[in-house]
């Protein structure tokens, strides 16, 4: 159970949040014409007559569009529905060629799904929570108008038009702006592990609508209203505190909260009414008569699936039992694709340089992958050119310092010097002298030496004072320039003093 | 000398490939006389240069040796609500006056593939709705049917009333019609010729102006059967481009064409029998059926009984569907375009609207808003779809008894222009016999089966099962061949 809670004149007052997000498909082609949908492009260059609504255009479905939605579905643990149908919603509007937008509003492709968010004490989720998924409907995007072109009109940029998106509605399941903000963020990266949109919210690949009243607590729900396009996690969050707090204001000043449609303004982190409920369009949805009913045949549902790589929940969870890392390092190696996709390349690459099951070397990799290698990076600063950073090169590095050629620090000496100017490390690790020395005659030498000048001090050892043993290795590895490798220093260490 | 005019599709083709005259000289003959009919307003723009350069082709395919296609050395009309690239194309209205589009339908395409050459693009009733002709932006068309004993301007029936009207006047020997609640059989029927609407799907709707997607279909119109055989065949097809289009063979209906019904069943609706409707049709249908048995069919009566909320349902579908078809015509990237001094968005889309939409296009997209709105789709819109539902229903049952069925295509026979203007339902009862083969999809034609007591023809229709297109025109050839309908208008033009 959530405890946010906003604290009214009143008393406690516990907030409602459903989302609608709106994600773009990862496709060539837009979603009913065979136009390009590469992001940035000049102005109309991407039209096809079907995107400009030329006379006697119709629209064919792109299989692959249908395909990401089916693969988002699956990835959600949603229902697939093997026959969904589009459908038109009409209104006017320079953005729109067609004068209605194809979407799916009686039967969408993909039914109830859900979405587990974790626990995070700091962030204030108090424990684990699953968010109902009512649906997805894959819909086509709009044009965008350009006010800045021409004193007196508005220019349009039909580039847009058609792409395909992906509307992924919530259940009202969510209680404060920290689950809201792990919803989002846990939907990106299932969207980008099926691979079925980037999730750049700057790009506007990834938008969501959010829909936010209050209650108290355990009563019914209250009257909602809905922000539309908001582009990022934060907005998100500032929307919901900014909502709530404004409704619970209204409701303790006597009033009642319109439904309607409200605009959020980044730079002043407040919303305000875009159009009330009387205003509502009428979109006269009906099915759309240039298409048939779409039906998903079981082997294209099987394809679908078996494309699905491991998604996040479950790669957690294999992290932590098959290759025993900390729920922490489990968590934070599986959010993003990139992250992941690094660590499992360099924990192969290092796994195969030193000859044992990944299993064995993984929480080194992870720690180096997590903590170390980025503390490096961000030393570095601009001095660090990480096309340097290779899976092999680092896990050379790796390699080294399991086999106790290097120590730690020298590991990090190392990564630096191949940040900065590449190079194989093992090359590095010798013109610069960096390696640990093993060589026992040497480190027997130095111990030697120590112990006959600190006779007194080997007397009180032996007489039981055991916490000089650190003294002496200390003493070594100052005599041996740090070089000396602990292990062997401790081993010969142990052997002449208590032998 | 021959009058090249006279000739139909399957003899032009026929001469042309044989070598009893050039492609170009039959061009020229119905490009004359297409110039010296300019009194019926069939046209909208003729394109003479269009016609000629396909006939020349075909001349020197012959001179080759090469195949001359389906429709090698035949000068068609185009109705013009098919995208011509580089020709006016308007669907008869003033908003898309001047519009040249920069692509070419698929089934205007496959005509041109299979040889054959444009004479212009022919009026209709705007956006193809209406029945009567009298709609267009471009004035009416005229038939060039009289009344006898009358001057009045006669109805060439709608919406595809400038192919029928040039059709039955001799200045085309075939034209394209679409057929979306009766566009084709109608104005058939009205002058005398033939016309099929084949199953929906068999011709593809891409760059065909919309007006009902879920009703639309492209089809010929000619003088006989067999051209409509011909022509059907160069124009259907599945194309991908259409998400609606049928994923079958185009069989070879002229050469199976058949008029020996052994073993055939015709089924006769019961529900067709209504009042109002002309002794002559119902006469007309009785002589019709006496043809098909003399021909070897057994006659078998069959009921259709939602056949009369047929016409409402569909009046309330090709509305609908139109309103949102029609919603791309705003001003903003092609067309006319009305911007008042100081207009935003919203006064641009009404004036433009306004000025580039006529009456009865209007009605009907109001008609179409008003019954998809929030609060009365459920009582217009889905209980028009449960109609056509059970309509389609109807008629799978009775194709369990019958494999053709034979009815009028109209009420009544033509009527003059103006005389139905101020009453729009009585208008819309002229397609009461062929909207529910529409609404179904079937295959559907209406072959000339006689002259009235006004002088005036009357058509017979045929509904097939779907896909059984053959099974329409072989009936079809039967009557035709029974009724030897060799009737032609007076020339007056």
């Amino acid at each position: 159970m959530s405890t946010y809670r906003i604290q009214g004149a009143t008393g406690e007052w516990e907030v409602v949040i459903g989302l609608e997000v709106h994600a773009q498909v990862t496709s060539n082609a837009k979603l009913f014409s065979g136009a390009s949908t590469a992001f940035g492009a000049e102005p109309n260059t991407q039209v096809s007559l079907v995107d400009a609504a030329m006379p006697g255009m119709l629209p064919v479905p792109n299989r692959e569009c249908i395909r990401q939605a089916v693969r988002t579905g699956m990835a959600i643990e949603a229902q697939i529905n093997k026959w969904s149908r589009f459908d038109r919603k009409n209104y006017f509007y320079a953005d729109l060629p067609q004068g209605y937008q194809i979407s799916q509003l009686y039967h969408p492709i993909v039914g109830e799904g859900a979405l587990h968010i974790e626990a995070d004490e700091k962030a204030g989720i108090p424990e684990d929570k699953i968010i109902g998924i009512e649906r997805i409907h894959v819909e086509q995007d709009a044009g965008k108008l350009m006010h800045d072109q021409h004193p007196t009109m508005s220019y349009v940029d039909l580039n847009r038009v058609g792409i395909a998106l992906m509307e992924i509605v919530s259940k009202p399941d969510m209680r404060s702006p920290a689950e809201a903000g792990a919803y989002v963020r846990k939907l990106r990266s299932i969207l980008r592990y099926v691979g079925s949109c980037d999730g750049n919210m700057e790009e506007g690949s990834m938008r969501a609508d959010v829909n936010v009243s209050v209650r108290r607590p355990g009563e019914e729900f209250g009257t909602r209203t809905e922000t539309k396009n908001v582009n990022s996690v934060r907005f998100v969050m500032q929307v919901i505190e900014y909502e709530a707090n404004r409704q619970v204001d209204v409701i303790e000043n006597g009033g009642t909260v319109d439904q309607e449609t409200r605009l959020f303004d980044p730079n002043t982190g407040t919303t305000r009414t875009m159009r009330s409920k009387e205003d509502a369009h009428d979109y006269r949805y009906f099915p759309d008569p240039d298409l048939l009913p779409l039906e998903l045949e079981d082997s294209f549902i099987e394809d679908c699936r078996a494309s699905l790589p491991e998604l996040p929940d479950a790669k957690r969870a294999r992290y932590e039992n098959e290759l025993g890392l900390t729920p922490y390092n489990a968590r934070e190696l599986t959010a993003e694709v990139e992250t992941f996709g690094r660590f499992e390349t360099l924990l192969a690459a290092t796994a195969a340089k030193i000859g044992k099951p990944e299993a064995k070397v993984a929480t080194q990799v992870a720690n180096w992958a997590l903590s170390v290698a980025p503390g490096v990076a961000k030393s570095l600063g601009d001095e660090a050119d990480m096309a340097n950073a290779t899976a092999e090169a680092q896990a050379s590095i790796l390699a080294m310092q399991d086999k106790g050629e290097i120590s730690g620090g020298q590991a990090k000496e190392i990564y630096e010097f191949v940040l900065k100017d590449g190079g194989d490390p093992e090359a590095i690790a010798d013109e610069k002298g960096l390696k640990q020395v093993s060589d026992t005659g040497a480190i027997e030498a130095a111990i030697d030496e120590i112990l006959a000048n600190n006779e007194d001090k080997v007397e009180q050892y032996r007489g039981g004072k055991d916490k000089l043993f650190g003294f002496f290795v200390g003493q070594t590895m100052k005599a041996m320039q740090g070089k000396a490798n602990p292990a062997v220093v401790n081993q010969i260490l142990k052997a002449k003093l208590d032998g | 000398m021959t009058d090249f005019t006279q000739l139909g599709v399957k003899q032009i083709r026929d001469g042309v490939a044989g070598g009893d005259f050039t492609a170009r000289e039959v061009a020229e003959s119905f490009n004359a006389a297409v110039a010296a009919a300019a009194e019926l307003n069939a046209f909208i723009v003729t394109t003479p240069d269009h016609a000629l350069a396909a006939a020349d082709a075909t001349d020197a395919k012959r001179a080759k040796g090469e195949d001359l296609g389906k429709m090698g050395g035949v000068p068609i009309g185009m109705k013009d609500l098919f995208a011509t690239k580089g020709v006016q194309t308007t669907a008869a209205s003033h908003i898309l006056e001047g519009f040249k589009p920069e692509y070419e339908s698929t089934v205007s395409q496959k005509l041109w593939d299979a040889g054959a050459g444009m004479l212009g693009k022919l009026n209709l009733d705007q956006f193809a709705m209406g029945s009567s002709n009298e709609t267009s932006y471009f004035g009416n068309v005229n038939s060039p049917w009289k009344k006898a004993g009358t001057n009045a301007a006669m109805s060439p029936g709608g919406s595809s009333g400038g192919s029928s009207s040039a059709v039955a006047a001799r200045i085309a020997p075939a034209a394209t019609g679409t057929d979306t609640g009766g566009s084709i059989r109608q104005p058939a029927a009205f002058t005398g010729i033939c016309g099929i609407k084949p199953t929906y799907g068999r011709c593809s709707r891409w760059g065909v102006v919309a007006f009902a997607s879920s009703l639309d279909q492209a089809g010929p119109m000619a003088r006989s059967v067999e051209d409509c055989a011909i022509m059907l065949e160069a124009m259907a097809g599945f194309d991908p481009k259409d998400a609606t289009s049928l994923q079958m063979d185009v069989p070879n209906w002229e050469a199976a064409l058949s008029a020996d019904l052994k073993g055939k069943k015709v089924g006769i609706p019961r529900e067709y029998r209504m009042d109002g409707t002309d002794q002559a049709i119902l006469d007309s249908w009785e002589q019709g059926k006496a043809m098909l048995r003399d021909a070897g069919a057994e006659i078998v009566d069959v009921s259709l009984p939602h056949t009369k909320y047929a016409l409402p349902a569909y009046y309330i579908i090709a509305p609908a569907e139109a309103s949102s078809n029609l919603a791309r015509y705003d001003g903003v990237r092609y067309g006319l375009r009305d911007l008042p001094e100081g207009a935003g968005l919203q006064d641009m889309y009404a004036a433009t609207r306004a000025a580039g939409f006529g009456d009865e296009v209007k009605r009907r997209v109001l008609i179409g808003t008003y019954v998809l709105s929030a609060g009365f789709y459920d009582a217009y819109y889905t209980q028009a779809q449960k109609i056509r539902t059970l309509v389609a229903q109807d008629f799978e049952k009775a194709f369990e008894q019958c494999d053709v069925i034979l009815a009028p295509t109209t009420p009544t026979a033509s009527f003059p222009l103006g005389s139905l203007n101020d009453d729009p339902l009585t208008m819309y009862l002229n397609d009461v016999f062929a909207v529910p083969a529409s609404l179904a999809g079937l295959p559907a034609m209406s072959v000339p089966a006689t002259i009235n007591s006004d002088g005036l023809p009357l058509g017979l229709q045929l509904v097939g099962k779907p896909f059984d297109e053959q099974g329409v025109l072989n009936a079809g050839l039967a009557i035709q061949q029974r009724a030897g309908f060799e009737a032609q208008p007076e020339k007056w033009w």
